[in-house]
């Protein structure tokens, strides 16, 4: 602005004007920090973030064990041929061998001796068994090329030509088991997620009323001066997202060492009963680098969804303020 | 500048405490309101500065009829109007100077642009020495003066103050209408409530006088 177009000072103070320091002042805050308790709002988003995270993250181990076992049953098949009255066994099973090894897509088959089928029984029958005394089916297992469908009914017909008590399981059922399993463990994750986030926003949202209510006075000033909702609500927001970050930091930090030291506590346990049933379900405990990635982000979303409820409720709080 | 058509206002269910208001505030133009305590004062004042809706009548600030005004837009022609209240409300966090520098602060103003005004400011209404003090250890006539500092310190269109003299002294009283009529001149339109006589008698302007919850205006 010139000069010319300088307004004319509102008082006069002729020779008593004062010196003006040149160095810029350092303000405070309108909203000033101390006045939001922001302690108990950061335990709450901190915990809720803990929960999320041990959440997804059981929720991923579990995913990857399940694919890991799908893909493992999904590549194999079992033959069964059982003995039959004026047949010999053990040609029978040769034939099956043979009419498999020529199937596509068919990369390795391998019989079960008489003795590794003896010692599949040896649990149940105990040691020293005669498998001729025995009426025993004989165990047959395939290796499928990965990605390749089977003509699983042609190969049936072709299996049944050679012998006729033979019989092809594709595990498709127990697949089918692992699958509902898996999507139960899914749903079930995405379920607590949900209230978890809907229990941070109620938080959050009596943390920013209660915020609100200690400010009033300063919320009614900046009305007096001429300051609109989204002036005042963004004054208080960048308090609330503070907060949620740093809630989000400690729990979504908290819940990423318990992944990382999971591994050394499952080895703990490994050898017993328990630590082995867990090791076969989840594999070793441990987290891929993208599940910490998911982690972080999953963090990085509750501190935004913290600032989101908060900002809701102070323009509907800004409304009933004036 | 302000324009009442037959304004009426009612807390709640209870009786009318101003009935059928109807005057014209020129822009430029200086005026005392006053009446009886309970008179309605602070409730027309606030009804000046938007706080509170009309229960019947028309009222036009600004060209604008304020019934089809939303929230944004009162926002908005507040930062056209002071306001001095009893009560002061001052941000009790905040030093002197900052209080007084709040509406520039609002109007997304940086400090080194404002920094003079408010300093001159301040030492006009004896509050050089004051400036980095915070509230709660400043005197009741000192609240006030930071308070009037405050309203007038952007020049607003409209000034509105309410028993701006109540708490110091008559020499002080003195200084401060000086501010207020040297605001005026530079064509802010001026609204001081008062019960004070002598302030009236210092200065020859029309009168808006309350009674009964009606205005009778000498000019």
């Amino acid at each position: 602005m010139s000069r010319v177009d300088e307004p004319r000072p509102l008082v006069d103070l002729g020779n008593e004007r004062p010196q003006v320091p040149a160095k810029a002042r350092i303000m405070s805050p309108i909203v000033p920090r101390a006045s939001i308790s922001g302690r108990a709002l950061v335990a709450v988003v901190a915990i809720m973030t803990f929960l999320a995270s041990i959440t997804t993250g059981a929720v991923l181990l579990v995913s990857a064990s399940a694919a890991e076992w799908q893909s493992d049953v999904a590549s194999e098949i079992t033959l069964q041929v059982r003995p039959l009255a004026g047949r010999d066994i053990e040609r029978d099973t040769a034939a099956v061998v043979e009419a498999v090894r020529t199937e596509p897509g068919i990369v390795e088959v391998r019989p079960f001796s008489r003795e590794e089928s003896a010692k599949l029984l040896e649990p149940w029958l105990g040691t020293g068994l005669s498998l001729d005394q025995l009426p025993v089916p004989r165990v047959i297992i395939a290796r499928v090329q990965p990605g390749t469908a089977l003509d699983l009914v042609g190969l049936r017909g072709r299996v049944m030509k050679a012998a006729p008590s033979a019989s092809v399981d594709d595990h498709r059922a127990w697949i089918e088991r692992m699958r509902s399993m898996t999507g139960a463990t899914v749903f079930a994750g995405i379920g607590i997620l949900a209230l978890v986030i809907i229990a941070t926003i109620i938080s959050v949202s009596f943390a920013t009323r209660g915020a609100m209510a200690a400010n009033r006075p300063i919320v009614e000033v900046l009305h007096f001066v001429g300051a609109g909702d989204a002036y005042i609500a963004n004054r208080f927001l960048r308090h609330f997202l503070r907060l949620g970050l740093e809630g989000g930091v400690i729990g979504g930090g908290a819940a990423m060492l318990a992944f990382g030291f999971s591994e050394s506590i499952a080895s703990w346990f490994s050898g017993t009963p328990v630590g082995d049933q867990f090791a076969a379900l989840l594999g070793t405990f441990s987290l891929r680098p993208s599940g910490y990635l998911v982690l972080a982000i999953q963090a990085v979303a509750i501190a935004a969804i913290t600032a989101w409820a908060s900002r809701r409720t102070l323009l509907a709080t800004l409304d009933d303020i004036d | 500048m302000v324009r009442f058509e037959n304004v009426g206002l009612r807390y709640g269910l209870g009786p009318e405490i101003l009935r059928d208001l109807s005057f014209l505030i020129p822009a430029h133009s200086f005026q005392f309101l006053t009446g009886p305590s309970g008179a309605g004062k602070t409730s027309l004042l606030r009804l000046l500065f938007l706080s509170l809706r009309p229960t019947r009548g028309l009222v036009n600030l600004f060209g604008q009829d304020i019934s089809l005004l939303g929230k944004e837009q009162i926002a908005d022609l507040r930062k056209r109007i002071g306001i001095v209240l009893q009560d002061f409300r001052l941000l009790d966090h905040m030093t002197t100077y900052e209080n007084v520098a709040l509406p520039f602060r609002v109007m997304g103003r940086e400090e080194s642009s404002y920094r003079r005004e408010v300093i001159d400011l301040l030492k006009w209404v004896g509050l050089g020495e004051r400036m980095d003090a915070l509230p709660p250890i400043l005197s009741g006539g000192e609240k006030q003066r930071a308070a009037i500092a405050r309203a007038v310190i952007s020049r607003p269109q409209l000034l509105l103050a309410d028993e701006p003299t109540g708490s110091v002294d008559p020499t002080l009283g003195r200084r401060l209408l000086r501010l207020f009529i040297e605001l005026n001149k530079s064509g802010t339109a001026v609204i001081i409530a008062t019960h004070d006589i002598t302030l009236m008698e210092q200065y020859d302007a029309r009168r808006l006088v309350l009674h009964q919850g009606r205005l009778h205006i000498y000019e």
